[in-house]
């Protein structure tokens, strides 16, 4: 008996206490937010959509190695004497014309672990987020700056300098052949 | 009001129908803002803002849901049991509504003057319970089967406790019809039955505990015929999905989301009509005051929507605070608590009465 | 005559509101009654272990995020740690101690899901965003310290990927200032209230011999009255400098190991958590670089290492075999939430429906962990 009347204060009681606490969050400010009008500001180190800054990459392939889902892809081209590469923006020589530079983001799975084996730091996470797409394809970003045309143009080059440069080896080994012969 | 109207446009079949829109259109404006209400009441209440996009604070996020409902596909599973699976919302919801008749909004708005008010709204409310079962074995859904048997089980049981704590308010006041009830209680809010009624004899302040009681255990069992948390069992979303509505998409499914709001309000109504004095002011009438009579109706029907909208909200209260029961749990609730209760509650008050 | 009857099976998921994830319960149940319970998962299989085959050491990081997606921090160090007791790393004391202050966070915001969303099984849905709230809060710093909030890989083989934010520690301070109400708050609104001790008092016993003989461990072994906690029992990193109780079930409103222990438990839990926190933070050595120790290209030895350690759900642990390449010749996992759904079918007969829902939150499964 004694528990039957305790349970019963007990259920009305504590129903009680319960509807004090959600009376009192009546009043307290919402912590969400209006979200296309209001955003959360992001820090600064916030790991989202990758950027590369195409001009600073020496196309040494690390960031393509690192990744644990292979969403980069690079392709190369070595530049000739005749048509350097330029340098990157904290002074070092390219030697490498990277004709593809593509990130399917939606293979992406933000890891950041491309980032930090970077040596000129072209490659990082920014910090936008927003950047959802109709088709599948329009998510994998190509950086490369060089067009179909000039990526084909400086194969050749290098196709050609190779080539040259061959030609060049063949006849300085002919060349002592032949004066071995006059002797 | 059906008198009313069938002298004023002296055709009875047009009276009934208007008569009949009313109530109507209260359910559809009611829902519109007990659902906001809803919306807004557990946002705030989980630190949340709730609607905000559709008209102020999303006010017509309902109309836009609404909207969206109308436009969906309705599919029937091949399984189903067609006519009946197409019958039981509009069953459920002719049950509640035809609860909304006698129901007394003020002194000229009310649906049907029948004497037996009380007792006509007890009987057809337990009308839904056969929508319910027929949802829940035409759906051919494991879910809402279960759902359906719970749902019967307890409107069932805890139409008992709310007959027993009505028994006892018919025997202090005599009658069955809710219009003579709310009369009663009139002129102020000394005079209501949560204080023991009017007149000022000893027996009102014996009684004054027993009607908190009596009005605790109807309002709780009250809260369980309408399905709302805590007693939400066969429409419990963690354990059967959406309980007997599981199969029901579109206009269907909007249906009886209408019964469910226009539910709460109709017990609400009850509740308040028994105890909190219907809809007479607590303070006395402006329309006397000012010697504008035909402004009293309008008043009363103002302090019934109050009143209602209030439990309504404690309602909504309780939704958001509390867990949810368990079926037994549930019917132990009923036949080892809240019966007893009433039962001893019922002698009391006869006691009491006879005095 | 007798009336001819028979048992109904009832598919529970994977697509259903409270199976936690993409677990798919096969119940039997006589009515309303439950009598046989059959798990079956697989349904988010994603070969992590065979994955961590064809990846180098420190590519497999953002996989262990991806297992107990809850604890991410967790797998990570424990993956770390079972990297580097094959190579031998020593790591220096402050990452030891920012790896303790990330992990108790971790648990906190582990716990908080588990907490929270025990009570929207039970019904309860206030309760459970108030936790979320609070856990939003722990996101944020671990979003300030390496970028993400959920997925971090963050705590790599021999140190971490970034240092902590200057403001890291004042935030972090302040969080568990403003946590501590939220749990009495919790504990008034839910864990007292009569429903909530109804529901989940005296359901779903899980005797100590039975924990133990199923391998549970964590909360769930604990909520049967066994103080056993590898953070003590079996010390790793930096945990014996901490003072903080290991909890366990006192059967308080009903039988010992009963659901209610269990989700107290983790509801207590999470003030250790905060009392460790508060401990390492101010323990915490002001300079240090958290990189020195990372090799530049991890090629363990050849052998196999077994490290655990004591997840927000229990028992993780790593097994690795390595032939002295670069990529593990390979993982395996121990992952808690796997043994203890093998429990479900002990907890849950001659339960109600609404019980299920009660049992399996209170062993608090993660499907990711579970599949893998």
């Amino acid at each position: 008996m004694r528990q039957y009347l305790r349970n019963t204060w007990d259920g009305i009681y504590t129903a009680f206490v319960g509807m004090k606490i959600t009376f009192k969050h009546l009043f307290t400010r919402a912590v969400t937010i209006q979200y296309p009008e209001v955003k959360v500001p992001m820090v600064d180190r916030a790991r989202n959509r990758l950027y590369v800054n195409i001009e600073d990459c020496i196309g040494c392939e690390q960031c393509s190695k690192a990744c644990p889902v292979s969403c980069i892809t690079i392709d190369t081209v070595k530049s000739t004497p005749t048509d350097p590469v330029g340098t990157t923006s904290n002074g070092k020589k390219k030697a490498l014309w990277v004709t593809q530079f593509d990130i399917d983001i939606a293979k992406c799975c933000f890891c950041q672990l491309c980032v930090f084996p970077c040596p000129t730091e072209c490659i990082k996470m920014t910090s936008v987020y927003e950047y959802s797409e109709f088709e599948r394809e329009s998510l994998i970003y190509k950086f490369a700056s060089l067009s179909e045309a000039e990526s084909a143009e400086k194969k050749a080059n290098y196709e050609k300098f190779e080539a040259e440069k061959a030609a060049a080896k063949a006849a300085a080994a002919a060349k002592p052949a032949d004066q071995n012969k006059t002797e | 009001m059906y008198e009313f109207l069938n002298e004023l446009l002296g055709n009875q079949i047009l009276a009934m129908l208007l008569t009949a829109a009313v109530p109507l259109v209260f359910i559809l404006l009611f829902t519109l803002f007990a659902v906001w209400l809803e919306r807004k009441v557990s946002a705030h209440m989980q630190d949340r803002l709730g609607p905000m996009r559709v008209g102020w604070h999303g006010s017509l996020q309902l109309i836009a849901d609404f909207l969206k409902i109308l436009q969906k596909e309705a599919p029937v599973s091949l399984e189903a049991d067609k006519p009946l699976y197409n019958f039981a919302p509009v069953l459920v919801f002719a049950g509640s509504f035809a609860a909304f008749a006698a129901i007394p909004f003020s002194s000229k708005l009310i649906g049907s003057e029948i004497e037996l008010g009380l007792f006509y709204i007890l009987a057809v409310s337990s009308f839904m319970v056969i929508g319910i079962l027929m949802a829940g074995w035409s759906s051919n859904n494991k879910y809402s089967l279960l759902g359906a048997m719970r749902s019967a089980a307890q409107i069932v049981s805890y139409e008992i406790p709310t007959a027993l704590v009505v028994l006892g308010m018919i025997m202090l006041t005599g009658t069955l019809s809710l219009t003579k009830i709310s009369e009663m209680q009139t002129s102020s809010f000394w005079n209501w039955y949560i204080l023991g009624g009017p007149g000022l004899s000893l027996s009102k302040f014996l009684l004054i505990p027993f009607m908190i009681i009596g009005f605790i255990i109807i309002y709780i069992s009250t809260l369980a015929e309408v399905n709302r948390t805590p007693f939400d069992i066969p429409e419990a979303e963690s354990e059967l999905v959406a309980g007997y509505f599981t199969e029901y998409p579109g206009i269907k499914y909007a249906m009886f989301m209408l019964t469910e709001y226009a539910n709460m309000f109709a017990v609400s109504a009850i509740v308040s009509i028994l105890f909190f004095g219907g809809y007479q002011s607590p303070v006395g009438y402006l329309g006397n005051m000012l010697g504008i009579h035909w402004m009293i109706p309008f008043e009363q029907a103002f302090w019934f929507i109050s009143k209602g909208l209030f439990f309504v909200f404690v309602q909504i209260w309780l939704r958001w605070t509390l867990p949810r029961l368990r079926v037994d749990q549930l019917m132990a609730l009923c036949w080892k608590y809240l019966i007893p209760y009433a039962f001893l509650n019922l002698i009391i008050i006869g006691i009491i009465s006879l005095l | 005559m007798a009336l001819k009857t028979e048992r109904m099976v009832l598919n529970m998921g994977p697509q259903h509101p409270s199976t936690h994830g993409v677990l798919r319960l096969e119940l039997e149940i006589e009515g309303e009654l439950v009598t046989k319970v059959t798990p079956h998962i697989g349904y988010l299989h994603r070969c992590f272990e065979k994955h961590c085959e064809a990846m180098m050491y420190n590519q497999v990081v953002p996989y262990t995020d991806r297992m107990d997606y809850l604890a991410s921090m967790y797998n990570n160090w424990g993956y770390a740690l079972a990297v580097e007791k094959l190579c031998g790393i020593q790591v220096p004391e402050r990452v030891e101690y920012i790896r303790v202050i990330m992990g108790e966070l971790q648990r906190i915001a582990s716990h908080a899901v588990a907490v929270g969303t025990f009570g929207l099984d039970i019904g309860a849905w206030t309760p459970f965003l108030y936790l979320f709230r609070d856990r939003e809060r722990i996101l944020t710093l671990f979003e300030m310290t390496c970028g993400a909030r959920l997925l971090y890989n963050y705590i790599w083989v021999g140190g971490l990927s970034h240092d902590i934010h200057p403001d890291f520690v004042r935030m972090t301070r302040e969080f568990l200032e403003s946590f501590k109400p939220t749990v009495t708050e919790v504990n008034n609104l839910l864990s007292y209230n009569k429903i909530f001790i109804e529901r989940t008092a005296n359901i779903g016993v899980l005797p100590l011999d039975t924990a133990i003989n199923y391998g549970c461990t964590g909360p769930t072994l604990r909520g049967s009255g066994l103080a056993y906690d590898l953070r003590r029992d079996d010390t790793y990193s930096i945990y014996n400098k901490f003072d903080f109780n290991v909890i366990t079930g006192q059967g308080l409103q009903g039988t010992l190991g009963d659901t209610w222990d269990r989700y107290y438990v983790r509801v207590q839990e999470m003030l250790e958590s905060v009392k460790i926190i508060e401990q390492a933070l101010d323990q915490l050595p002001a300079e240090g670089d958290v990189q020195s120790a990372i090799p530049k290209r991890i090629k363990p030895p050849k052998g196999h290492v077994y490290t655990r350690v004591e997840n927000p759900r229990g028992e993780l642990g790593y097994f690795i075999i390595s032939d002295g390449n670069t990529n593990p010749f390979r993982v395996k996992v121990r992952p808690p939430s796997f043994v203890h759904l093998e429990i479900m079918d002990d907890l849950t007969r001659g339960h109600l429906i609404s019980d299920i829902m009660a049992i399996l939150g209170s062993i608090d499964i993660v499907l990711g962990e579970v599949d893998r």
